[in-house]
């Protein structure tokens, strides 16, 4: 389970998060909608730590992960998996590396075992033999299941996309899309993304919650804030924008 | 004026600050973490064995210059013989330690900081947290052990280089005699100046390592980030090191000359 009370988050005088509170239960599909440049991202890197909020707390299963160092973050970590807006894949390793790395970090598995679960990896992204490519050779929306590849093959706990499908053709987004879904109803994982793509939302979620102006805004099943009829949560939905007076 | 002197300060303080914070964290990732040898051996041979042509060649062309500048003078006052003993003391303890560590700065410390900052630009180094894998032990490490065995090795290989082309400038081209110009070098070399400067190659290699990984973790703004990253790290590694070599130098001095 996941908790966030009243994060605060400045970047110098730019406030991003203005008291940000949400709870995640185990085994949800959440999508964070909302504006970008809104602090979506920045939203979803405290739930993993990767930023410290500058007031609040972020609870995974109880404990506050601003109370803990860099160290004592890393087993915390180990619950999680993350795929990158682009897919952040490391350039120097190829592709047998990169989805192997945390495998291979940990000194768990012996070789043969490591390989069945890259392959079994690759496999569920759709992407069976490409072991030895460099992510140089592949294509965005191959890039990003490579990365989802990466971020599942140790069975995380929980999943979180940052961005899944910006970047992509309607084909590939919709691929992603598809094994996203996937990978929460077979894996059964907790799966939290961000995204302004409301499709994308449709898909891979079962609750939305609306992020504006640095706090929670609006909370609910998919279809309720799909169908919402408060102005800006509709105007957000079905991608209107609001006349310049109204919107000041 | 004087604000700005101050927040020039205040900024050069906090990078020592985190350069020190970034050097407790690298021992203790040696201490408690099992570094892994695949990657210190492959940072190994990028820095030591790739470096090679560069301190070589830096190694010769300084010996051969300093053989021929020191001849020059020393014909003056008879004393041809003593240019090898010259070369040998200035080699060893001086420009050995600190050419090579120039050198190591413009072609490792250039790349580390570009490798590293191009990584934090675009997500790998949060990638590399969200893996459950600490940056310091999985980059910085294996990079500072690495440049800590190479810097040292390729010292001495510089030294050797250099010394081995100032003789044949000073015996073959300038015509002292090469019994004499063995003999004064090993006279009045003593071990002193071998080990003075391979302490200094030791503390170049931490100083070039941890400066640039430190500019490459820190590294902001995309492209031009990792242009400024770059530039700042050879350039802060590379004050560092004459700066750090002069008081070495006293230091050093003090402590042989009193055991």
């Amino acid at each position: 389970m996941i908790e966030v009370r009243d994060v605060r988050k400045n970047f110098g005088t730019q406030q991003v998060l203005r008291g940000a509170s949400l709870r995640i239960e185990k085994g949800e599909a959440v999508v964070i909608i909302g504006r970008s440049g809104g602090g979506k991202s920045i939203l979803l890197k405290h739930l993993i730590g990767l930023l410290r909020p500058d007031s609040g707390s972020v609870l995974v299963d109880g404990k506050d992960l601003a109370c803990m160092d860099e160290r004592e973050l890393l087993g915390v970590r180990r619950q999680f998996g993350m795929l990158f807006q682009m897919a952040a894949l490391f350039d120097s390793l190829d592709v047998f590396d990169n989805v192997s790395f945390v495998l291979r970090r940990e000194r768990k598995h012996t070789e043969a075992e490591i390989r069945a679960l890259v392959a079994d990896a690759l496999d569920r992204v759709e992407l069976p033999g490409i072991e030895k490519k460099k992510p140089a050779e592949l294509s965005g929306g191959m890039r990003k299941r490579v990365g989802l590849a990466r971020a599942i093959v140790y069975r995380p706990r929980i999943v979180l996309y940052d961005e899944p499908t910006t970047g992509l053709d309607p084909i590939a987004a919709d691929r992603i899309d598809r094994l996203i879904r996937r990978v929460w109803e077979e894996l059964s994982v907790t799966s939290i993304a961000v995204t302004h793509d409301m499709k994308s939302a449709r898909t891979i979620s079962n609750r939305i919650l609306m992020l504006q102006e640095g706090q929670i805004y609006a909370d609910g099943p998919t279809d309720q804030i799909l169908q919402s009829t408060d102005p800006i949560v509709y105007n957000f939905v079905n991608g209107i924008a609001a006349p310049r007076a109204e919107a000041n | 004026m004087r604000s700005i002197l101050i927040d020039r300060i205040q900024g050069l303080v906090t990078e020592l600050g985190e350069i020190l914070v970034l050097c407790r964290e690298t021992v203790v990732s040696i201490r408690y973490q099992r570094p892994s040898w695949g990657d210190f051996l492959a940072q190994l041979y990028l820095i030591g064995v790739k470096s090679q042509t560069v301190v070589v060649t830096t190694g010769a062309a300084t010996g051969m210059v300093l053989c021929a500048q020191t001849y020059f003078q020393f014909h003056k006052v008879k004393m041809d013989t003593a240019t090898g003993a010259v070369v040998s003391v200035g080699m060893c303890s001086e420009l050995g330690p600190v050419l090579a560590g120039l050198m190591l700065t413009g072609r490792v410390g250039a790349s580390m900081a570009a490798e590293l900052g191009t990584m934090k630009v675009t997500e790998q180094i949060d990638a590399l947290r969200t893996l459950a894998t600490h940056p310091v032990d999985y980059l910085v490490v294996p990079r500072v052990l690495g440049t800590l065995v190479a810097a040292p090795l390729l010292t001495i290989e510089s030294v050797f280089v250099g010394i081995a082309a100032s003789y044949l400038v000073g015996v073959h081209l300038l015509g002292i005699d090469g019994a004499y110009y063995l003999a004064n070098m090993q006279r009045l070399t003593d071990p002193p100046d071998v080990i003075m400067g391979l302490i200094k190659a030791v503390i170049f290699g931490a100083i070039i390592s941890t400066v640039s990984c430190y500019k490459g973790l820190g590294c902001r703004g995309g492209a031009e980030g990792v242009g400024r990253a770059t530039t700042e790290s050879v350039v802060m590694a590379s004050i560092s090191i004459l700066v750090v070599n002069f008081f070495l130098t006293l230091l050093l001095n003090r402590i042989f000359l009193t055991l």
